[in-house]
């Protein structure tokens, strides 16, 4: 490791990094983690992973709620009076050393009996002694080393929904069933008339029998349930042919073994269950670290302080009231509109419009809710209840509250409408036949069509295909809620984009200077007044300019809130700031930009431009062949002719959009029988992405809290976008051609059951040769068109 | 041949012992993370280290 960079979090240390125990630090956080590391005899943490840290964010009371018995209560899992047991979703949690460490908390604090990670879902479970510690001594402890707990009440709330495993059981009894009952009919598949098992079949038939029944009461219940709900709705989804397909395969072996006929299909019901099961199971991929549904609950902070007769109580967010008055601290978010009373506010609204550069207010000004304070702590007064908040007010809107139901018909449903009645009228016709032909075949060959035509290979391609192309972009790190929307991504014909964050990259503004060129010494004076002001634009200016600091401090400095910086060095007298404040005329007006004068001469100002992401241009002509493009933003229409000389020219523009017009805007494409993508990033998204077909929220960091949507796409990967969509799309024609493959072998398996020749051994071979070359097939040509991406 | 009674009676007995023990261990979650034990067991060892500079981090 090189000295350059930091012992803990491996960051560049800079030019100033902080020498401790012959280690280089990059700043006091990080020292102070290995120190208190050093104390206790937990250095290995350095041995396991090289860097392993992140830099502690600031405690300095950001937690004194933790002492509300109120929120302890709703936090802890358990409580007996004397041990509790707490759990936190830990986002920094990323190596084997995190894990150590967290481990081993009760060496950092005596009162942890038991800490313990579960690192697929970032979670961190401590069982400790309530007179040992106590909840906000924990949260500090393991945010003082790094690892900031994630804590919202929704997620408290919502602790007692445990992962439902009823499908695990399901399949395990299938499976186990399906084992035994195909080695129980074994020796009656070759039908030789031997003594000892003519002595024994009753007992192999009864066994066979009983480990059916679990299978079709249990294992396949779903499918009875779905196809009655089917059938009520007068749909017939594909559940209806297999629950019919199951009962016709169950009471047919039972009374064949009853009235010793035969030996039954109890083999190929069990199988066919287990496979179906299976696809159902290998279709389900979550990512237990992801959440698809969070609205601006999980953003918002538990609690604030409200400032009352000069004292400091901390109360929930949901009890704020208007005219109370708040105290947000540093990296505070602001839960409530209000007015800002005093401090220097410098709000960061990044999670709401994508737009990080820092927005200046003064006091007296209108404050949003979910702005982040980044410039020291403020007091506001709150002006509305957080339900009238202007952003949180998008949540009342009815997209949030419609119930889940599926309205939409999947791609195997819609083909199964035709398959059911093709195969009810080929059953009557082959029924009718067999009555004048040979009345005494007749029930045999109904129930031979309805068990063979049972639709197990068409009811298992999608669930594979789209369970591969799930795994297959998430491992790419395109995260999908459900299969579901591989289906809805296919059949979009209009792509709507958020511009800020989602096309514009908001980690790197770029800025650019206009005017009369700055010498190098001016430049250098100008750097070590920027130096000496903590104004975010300033901060990033300061970073932008490439010329070393002067020794000097400016003889005189003066930061006006919300206007500039007047300041005098070197004999330069400096005017740093807004277009008013410098006294010049204002050319950009629109955008973000900083004036400059020197000696009361204007010099020019630099412009903060967004960052357009890479390849943009090119996923916008790609896109553009095949889809409608709009851009629909909150901001205002600054960039537009940049934009329209950037974007394909049949791209749509819209500015100055208010969530609810993004939202309203989706509604009418829909009422055209448009099928609307929605791209988005934040939280002014969320009705658009709640509204439209398919919404996908672009995350810098996917392990940051993104609005509800259907799929999450890492920002990085923008470029990718278009490869994905095509790749959706292929995945549907794959399916289409299984389901040309599995109609070859009903066309067989009829073939045997017309005839009369359907018997346990061919039925036996013919359901799973049907379904495992189904799930090969598209498990292969899905691996092999991915294989580009 | 009245043995098979027993052989199949037994075999079966023993598939359901293993089914039921699966389905138990299913419903205690040992499935549930299946990466982070992985990871633990290889670090027993590196807590031993006695605390040699003990001494002189109490200053801290």
């Amino acid at each position: 490791m090189s000295v350059n960079n930091c012992y803990h979090c491996g960051a560049d240390c800079g030019k100033k990094s902080i020498e401790f125990n012959n280690k280089y630090f990059c700043c006091n956080g990080c020292k102070t983690v290995y120190e208190i590391l050093n104390a206790n005899e937990l250095t290995c943490y350095y041995d396991l992973e090289s860097t392993p840290g992140t830099i502690p964010s600031d405690i300095n009371g950001k937690y004194n709620y933790l002492e509300n018995e109120d929120i302890i209560e709703r936090l802890l899992e358990f409580n007996d009076t004397e041990t509790s047991v707490v759990e936190f979703y830990i986002p920094s949690i990323h190596c084997s050393s995190c894990i150590w460490v967290l481990e081993n908390l009760s060496k950092l604090n005596q009162g942890v009996t038991i800490s313990i990670v579960n690192f697929p879902k970032k979670l961190l479970r401590i069982t400790f002694k309530n007179k040992r510690t106590n909840l906000k001594e924990l949260v500090e402890l393991i945010t003082s080393i790094g690892y900031e707990p994630y804590i919202s009440l929704e997620d408290a709330d919502s602790k007692t929904n445990n992962v439902d495993k009823t499908l695990i059981y399901q399949v395990s009894i299938a499976a186990f069933a399906f084992g035994n009952i195909m080695l129980l009919s074994f020796p009656e598949y070759f039908e030789v008339d031997e003594f000892w098992l003519e002595k024994y079949k009753h007992l192999f038939r009864l066994l066979m029998f009983t480990m059916a029944l679990p299978v079709v009461f249990y294992s396949a219940k779903d499918y009875f349930i779905s196809a009655y709900k089917g059938l009520k709705h007068k749909m017939l989804n594909i559940d209806v042919p297999i629950a019919l397909g199951i009962s016709v395969l169950f009471i047919r072996s039972s009374i064949e073994i009853f009235l010793d006929i035969g030996s039954g299909f109890f083999d190929s019901l069990a199988g066919l269950v287990f496979f179906l099961l299976l696809g159902k199971f290998f279709q389900q991929k979550t990512y237990n670290f992801l959440s698809f549904e969070r609205d601006y609950k999980s953003y918002f902070p538990i609690a604030v302080s409200l400032i009352k007769n000069d004292k400091e109580t901390n109360i929930q967010v949901k009890d704020i009231k208007k005219g109370d008055r708040l105290l947000i601290r540093n990296e505070e978010l602001i839960p409530v509109d209000g007015i800002l009373i005093n401090g220097n506010a410098a709000i960061d609204y990044s999670f709401v419009t994508g737009e990080s550069v820092p927005v200046i207010k003064i006091s007296g000004e209108k404050l949003f809710a979910g702005g982040k304070q980044t410039a020291g702590a403020i007091e506001m007064e709150v002006i509305s209840s957080i339900e009238q908040s202007y952003l949180t007010q998008l949540w009342s809107n009815d997209v949030f509250n419609k119930s889940n139901e599926k309205t939409i018909k999947n791609i195997t449903d819609s083909i199964s409408r035709f398959f059911t009645i093709a195969i009810l009228l080929i059953a009557l016709f082959g029924g009718v036949f067999w009555y004048f032909y040979n009345a005494a075949m007749l029930f045999n060959v109904v129930t031979a069509v309805l068990i063979i035509a049972c639709p197990c290979a068409l009811a298992l391609s999608a669930p594979f295909a789209f369970g591969n192309i799930l795994r297959i972009f998430g491992y790419k790190k395109f995260y999908l809620k459900n299969s579901e929307t591989i289906e809805n991504i296919s059949k979009v014909d209009t792509i709507i984009f958020d511009k800020t964050g989602t096309i514009t990259s908001s980690d790197k503004s770029q800025l650019t200077y206009f005017g009369t060129a700055l010498t190098d010494i001016e430049k250098g004076c100008l750097k070590s007044v920027l130096r000496a002001s903590n104004h975010p634009l300033s901060r990033s200016l300061y970073e932008y300019l490439e010329v070393d600091t002067l020794q000097e401090k400016p003889s005189k400095f003066n930061e006006i809130l919300g206007k500039g910086i007047e300041a005098t060095i070197n004999d330069f007298n400096f005017k740093i700031g807004a277009s008013s404040f410098v006294e010049a005329k204002a050319v950009a007006v629109n955008e973000t930009s900083i004036y400059i004068k020197i000696n009361n001469e204007f010099k020019g100002y630099f412009l903060f431009k967004n960052s357009y992401r890479e390849g943009t241009k090119e996923v916008f002509k790609k896109l553009g062949a095949h889809y409608n493009l709009v851009i629909l933003s909150g901001d205002n229409d600054g960039e537009k002719e940049y934009l329209e000389k950037l974007l394909p020219k049949n791209t749509r523009f819209q500015f100055n959009q208010k969530p609810e017009d993004k939202l309203d805007f989706i509604k009418k494409l829909q009422e055209n029988n448009n099928k609307v993508m929605m791209i988005g990033d934040g939280l002014n998204d969320a009705g658009a992405l709640a509204q439209s077909n398919v919404g996908i929220a672009i995350s810098e960091d996917v392990n940051v809290f993104s609005p509800a949507c259907d799929a999450i796409l890492d920002a990085k990967l923008f470029n990718k976008l278009p490869e994905f969509l095509i790749l959706s799309k292929k995945t549907i024609s794959i399916i289409k051609a299984s389901f040309v493959l599995s109609f070859c072998y009903n066309i067989v398996g009829l073939y045997f059951a017309l005839t009369g020749m359907l018997t346990p051994v061919v039925a036996a071979i013919l359901m799973p040769l049907s379904s495992i070359t189904i799930v090969v097939f598209v498990t292969i040509l899905t691996n092999w068109m991915s294989k580009k991406l | 041949m009245e043995v098979v009674y027993i052989t199949i009676g037994v075999s079966i007995i023993v598939a359901v012992f293993f089914f039921i023990i699966f389905i138990k261990s299913v419903k205690s979650g040992q499935y549930e993370d299946t990466y982070t034990p992985s990871v633990r067991m290889l670090f027993d060892d590196e807590l031993v280290k006695e605390p040699k500079k003990h001494i002189e981090n109490q200053q801290e």
